[in-house]
């Protein structure tokens, strides 16, 4: 119990954070241009964005793994243009998080969009407001649920990941080693009481996190 | 001072239409557009706010909005559009909704004096009534002292009582602040109460244009006055015979012959019209 180290912890939630800030940033856009664009392209990106969702962590991992090493164009590009490595370290996961979790932030954000009053949004163009004024002064304030799902989600969701983590970072401590991956290295090694303390940390903070969006969600729904 | 002259091939519920317009409308004007489901009025609006894209030509005093190389966008148009459900912006208190607009609260504390809402400013949109959150949409279409105001049946969700409130203070703004209007109407009495002219679609064409009188008066013949009602019920008063009908919101009673008062019964929808001061019930 003394030698029970919490950096796979502290890992695992700077992970989720990170992946959970740079996919909201990316996402907000695509969201929005999915919810309002009539464009016959739109099922494609569709399709993109929910892939991680149904392809198997490994393969999804397995291409990241490939697309970002050395011997690829990608990350011979990256290495010989910014000297940046993608593989086996921290940036890594959070590019790999960034793919694998998505769906996860773009999803929701896009229903919470497709859900507003057209006229709404009309009222805001008609009013002289631009897409991005009128995104954030009243889309989203419009969405306060669907964008507290999305972060919430997409943050649990990486904590939770395990697959692509161990294809692409591997299991190095304080770099790679995240919560579910130093579980996994537990149970492996036999050491059962940590990964029972590991494991019940996860449920409890998991479970904790999920009540949380629910109440405030059903508050939402019905003040 | 803006002449139209738009086509749009819409897809309406028996297949393709064209939509093709071409009005002149005089500055301070208050026109209403009416006719069929399906015949294009809404459209009409959300091309002029630029909400849709059509072809042809929209020029507003020297500004044009629409030809072959410009498409002005809405947030350009400088106009002002009362939608049917409201579209309030729910996260924001009635005078936000209004300063949202335009930082002029001077205007946004006038407005919602006028239209007596002065008191629910710092409520929000959800806790009001139909006709509450209509009146806060007409304060923040004119907001922004726009050149053109569009209103699409702006009045059609609310009880007539709410209707002619409204209809009073929409006049009384109209005046003030002498905006052209282009509101899409179906109530007669409103457009007679408010439009200086009808324009009558059919079908994404324009099939009759004229002023209220001209196009609304339902009389044919010599008649002078027409409406249609619903037989509330018949008395007898000594020899003659009154039929108590209900036109509208009224109540009238009206002197009918025992021929024609063997041929009604209570409920049935007629019409009352007269020639010169005897009315007749057919």
């Amino acid at each position: 119990m003394d030698s029970l180290d919490f950096s796979p912890f502290w890992l695992s939630f700077k992970l989720a954070t990170l992946t959970t800030i740079i996919l909201f940033i990316i996402s907000l856009p695509l969201a929005w241009y999915l919810s309002q664009t009539k464009s016959r392209i739109k099922p494609i990106f569709e399709a993109i964005t929910a892939l991680p969702i149904v392809l198997p962590p490994s393969v999804l991992g397995f291409y990241i793994l490939v697309g970002l090493s050395q011997n690829s164009p990608i990350g011979s590009f990256l290495k010989d243009s910014f000297d940046i490595e993608l593989i086996f370290n921290f940036s890594g996961l959070v590019v790999a998080s960034c793919v694998y979790s998505m769906p996860f932030m773009v999803q929701p954000l896009q229903s919470g969009f497709e859900s507003l009053n057209r006229d709404m949004l009309e009222a805001s163009y008609i009013a002289g407001k631009s897409q991005i004024v009128t995104i954030f002064r009243v889309a989203l304030p419009n969405i306060k649920p669907a964008l507290l799902t999305a972060t919430i989600i997409t943050f649990a969701h990486t904590v939770g990941e395990f697959g692509v983590v161990l294809m692409v970072g591997g299991n190095i401590p304080n770099e790679t080693k995240v919560a579910s991956v130093a579980i996994y290295e537990m149970v492996e090694t036999m050491d059962y009481s940590s990964a029972h303390i590991y494991s019940a940390i996860m449920v409890i903070i998991s479970f904790i996190v999920l009540l949380l969006v629910y109440l405030f969600n059903n508050r939402e729904r019905f003040p | 001072m803006i002449d139209i002259d738009i086509k749009k091939e819409l897809h309406g519920a028996d297949g393709k239409m064209l939509l093709d317009i071409n009005l002149h409308i005089k500055k301070s004007e208050f026109i209403a557009i009416s006719g069929e489901s399906g015949s294009g009025k809404s459209t009409l609006l959300r091309v002029l706010a630029g909400l849709e894209k059509a072809d042809g030509k929209i020029v507003v005093g020297d500004e044009v909005w629409l030809d072959k190389y410009i498409s002005l966008a809405p947030q350009k148009r400088k106009i002002g559009f009362v939608f049917q459900d409201y579209a309030l912006f729910s996260n924001m208190t009635i005078l936000d909704n209004l300063l949202f607009v335009k930082k002029d609260i001077e205007l946004a504390k006038y407005l919602l004096y006028v239209t007596e809402l002065i008191e629910l400013k710092d409520r929000f949109p959800e806790s009001l009534s139909g006709g509450q959150k209509q009146r806060v949409s007409l304060c923040r279409a004119l907001m922004n002292r726009p050149k053109l105001l569009l209103m699409d049946e702006p009045l059609s969700a609310l009880d007539p009582v709410m209707r002619m409130k409204l209809q009073n203070e929409i006049l009384t703004l109209h005046r003030e602040f002498n905006i052209t209007t282009i509101m899409v109407s179906h109530d007669p009495s409103e457009i007679y109460r408010l439009a200086n002219r009808v324009v009558v679609l059919n079908l994404g064409k324009i099939i009759n244009i004229g002023t209220p009188k001209e196009i609304l008066l339902k009389t044919s013949g010599s008649q002078k006055f027409s409406f249609e009602g619903e037989l509330l019920d018949i008395v007898r008063v000594d020899v003659i015979y009154i039929a108590i009908i209900a036109i509208g919101q009224q109540i009238v009673e009206i002197v009918i012959s025992k021929q024609e008062k063997n041929r009604l019964k209570i409920g049935d929808t007629i019409r009352v019209s007269t020639k010169a001061f005897s009315p007749n019930i057919c």
